[in-house]
């Protein structure tokens, strides 16, 4: 498979084509956006959290690129029903699998399908968005806040 | 006038190459241009032959190295038909340029109050060097407005023209929309109120005949490397009058004339502005390249790239969902930046590449412009005197399979 094709699989085409989870949540508890200026990406990630850190809900609106809007995609699929503690593990996974390191393929699902992204250093961002605005999510709600004003730039991924 | 193109594609080397084992079509012209054999001739002569530091040498080959890097400012100067090679000073690139006039002219001449007036198509290199004047001087910066079809609106700026503006600085072509803006007239229209006009001719210079005398520009900043020239090696024109009257841009070697311990005199212009060993092998370089695009003929490479841009501009219109931003062919440039249904510009872009087609996607160094634009990204295509119409049908059939690749028509919002 050339690295083209790796990093648009037929997952992330799907994603990108049919996107899970759009809108927003109306009885969302913490609302956050992200941004990736290179490319003007734009993601709103609305969640409603339950008192032990599960996610109940979680939607996404926003536009960008096929690897962006496919990682959205995926990651709200994944993180839907489960807790922050699970969510912020797959977080990590992803960081790594960014950086070419290896990963436990049986518990990212679908997310390896991005792991293609890794060979073209540009589209890292694209595909790492989604992650970082989740990330503020949950700093944002444990902090006890609702993410109003909150908003987080790809730019400041280190 | 019109090119024989196949002949000119024998002299870019580069060129023969293959891209994703595909034949590379290149499309990226306005980021950089490709280098033809004269040119990369010329660089290799000057190391093997010529090496040497300029000016000062007293030795044979320290010589030849002045002539030619002065031989290269008298090519340059009569490129732009300057009225004496004194008044080419080379520089890294257009933005440096723009710096040099920013610091050394502006902190000189601007004071909190005045207008530097740009216009809404500006490179971020032709506006950041000017934000930062406006916060070290106070001088408030204003903007020609563009109308629907990304022409300036010069009317809707008429009340900016009066004794408190100070400097026009404007691009001779929009990098995004392609725009070819009419200097003259707004040079003219400068200089009844007193005002000095920079012109950027980072896109123009390289493929438009310009006369910095006819025009009447006192400033004039281009880069080498985008007209056929090397990297690392760009032009400030200025009127001699206004180099004479500026104090230095950088401090160091060749641009003094005396010094001592807590002062020194500087020297005459260009070297007042050239401190330090300057790009030697760089500049000469470009002479060749200036060279070059003159035995071509200015008008002819414009003559071509008419003919391509209003081909590609029919062919790109007959793709679902194509929408080009800036005027109709008729004044524009050899560049279309675009947007392709909901297709991402990188999408595209990253498509192409697999298709052995390099265009340029993003914001193209201009995001004000894409903001009023309202959109974050464009895909640009851009041509030169050795594109062919057949690489504008490759670009047209890898865009229509884009469209495809990506299903752009089917797409759908699924709930789970």
């Amino acid at each position: 498979m050339s690295e083209f094709d790796d990093l648009y699989q037929a997952i992330i085409l799907d994603h990108y084509r049919r996107p899970r989870n759009r809108g927003t949540v109306p009885d969302a508890n913490v609302r956050v956006d992200g941004k990736n200026p290179l490319c003007g990406d734009e993601v709103r990630l609305e969640l409603r959290v339950d008192g032990d850190g599960r996610i109940v809900d979680i939607k996404s609106s926003g536009h960008g690129c096929s690897i962006s809007q496919a990682s959205i995609s995926i990651m709200t699929e994944l993180l839907k029903g489960h807790t922050f503690e699970e969510g912020r593990r797959l977080l990590e996974s992803v960081r790594a699998m960014m950086k070419g390191g290896e990963v436990d393929e049986e518990a990212m699902g679908e997310l390896i399908a991005l792991r293609g992204v890794s060979k073209f250093p540009v589209r890292i961002k694209c595909a790492m968005l989604s992650w970082t605005t989740f990330e503020l999510a949950m700093a944002e709600f444990q902090a006890g806040r609702n993410g109003a004003g909150a908003v987080v730039s790809t730019e400041d991924e280190k | 006038m019109s090119c024989d193109v196949q002949k000119l594609r024998e002299d870019f080397p580069l060129l023969r190459q293959t891209m994703r084992g595909k034949p590379l079509v290149y499309l990226d012209s306005a980021a950089t241009s490709q280098k033809p054999r004269a040119v990369l001739d010329t660089l290799h002569t000057y190391y093997e032959r010529w090496n040497a530091n300029v000016h000062r040498g007293i030795y044979e080959i320290s010589d030849l190295a002045t002539q030619h890097y002065e031989a290269a400012r008298a090519a340059v100067a009569r490129f732009i038909h300057a009225a004496e090679p004194a008044e080419v000073i080379f520089t890294r690139n257009a933005t440096e340029a723009i710096n040099l006039v920013a610091r050394a002219w502006g902190d000189a001449n601007v004071k909190a109050g005045d207008v530097i007036l740009l216009t809404e198509m500006e490179h971020h290199s032709n506006l950041v060097p000017w934000q930062l004047l406006a916060q070290r001087t106070g001088a408030r910066l204003e903007f020609i407005p563009l109308d629907g079809q990304g022409r300036l609106d010069l009317a809707a700026a008429e009340k900016f023209f009066n004794d408190r503006l100070r400097l026009v600085a404007v691009t001779q072509m929009s990098n995004v929309l392609g725009t070819i803006n009419p200097v003259a007239a707004i040079i003219r229209h400068a200089h009844a109120v007193g005002a000095v006009v920079l012109v950027d001719g980072a896109q123009g210079c390289a493929h438009i005949a310009s006369d910095a005398q006819k025009m009447d520009c006192d400033f004039l900043a281009f880069s080498g490397h985008k007209m056929c020239g090397p990297t690392g090696i760009g032009v400030l024109y200025g009127r001699k009058r206004l180099l004479e009257a500026m104090p230095p841009f950088l401090g160091g070697g060749e641009m003094i004339s005396v010094v001592d311990w807590r002062e020194f005199t500087w020297n005459h212009t260009p070297w007042k502005f050239e401190a330090g060993t300057p790009a030697i092998a760089q500049a000469i370089g470009l002479g060749a390249a200036v060279e070059y695009l003159e035995k071509v003929g200015l008008d002819a490479i414009h003559a071509h790239e008419d003919t391509l841009v209003r081909y590609a501009w029919e062919k790109l219109h007959e793709l679902p969902g194509f929408r080009p931003y800036g005027p109709p062919p008729d004044e524009r440039g050899g560049l279309v930046a675009f947007t392709l249904d909901d297709l991402h510009a990188h999408d595209i872009a990253q498509f192409l590449d697999q298709q052995g087609v390099a265009i340029r996607a993003g914001h193209h160094c201009a995001m004000p412009l894409h903001k009023k634009l309202g959109v974050a990204a464009t895909a640009r295509a851009s041509f030169y005197l050795y594109n062919t119409t057949a690489e504008v049908d490759a670009l047209v059939a890898a865009l229509r399979k884009a469209l495809t690749f990506f299903g752009i028509e089917t797409k759908t919002t699924v709930n789970v």
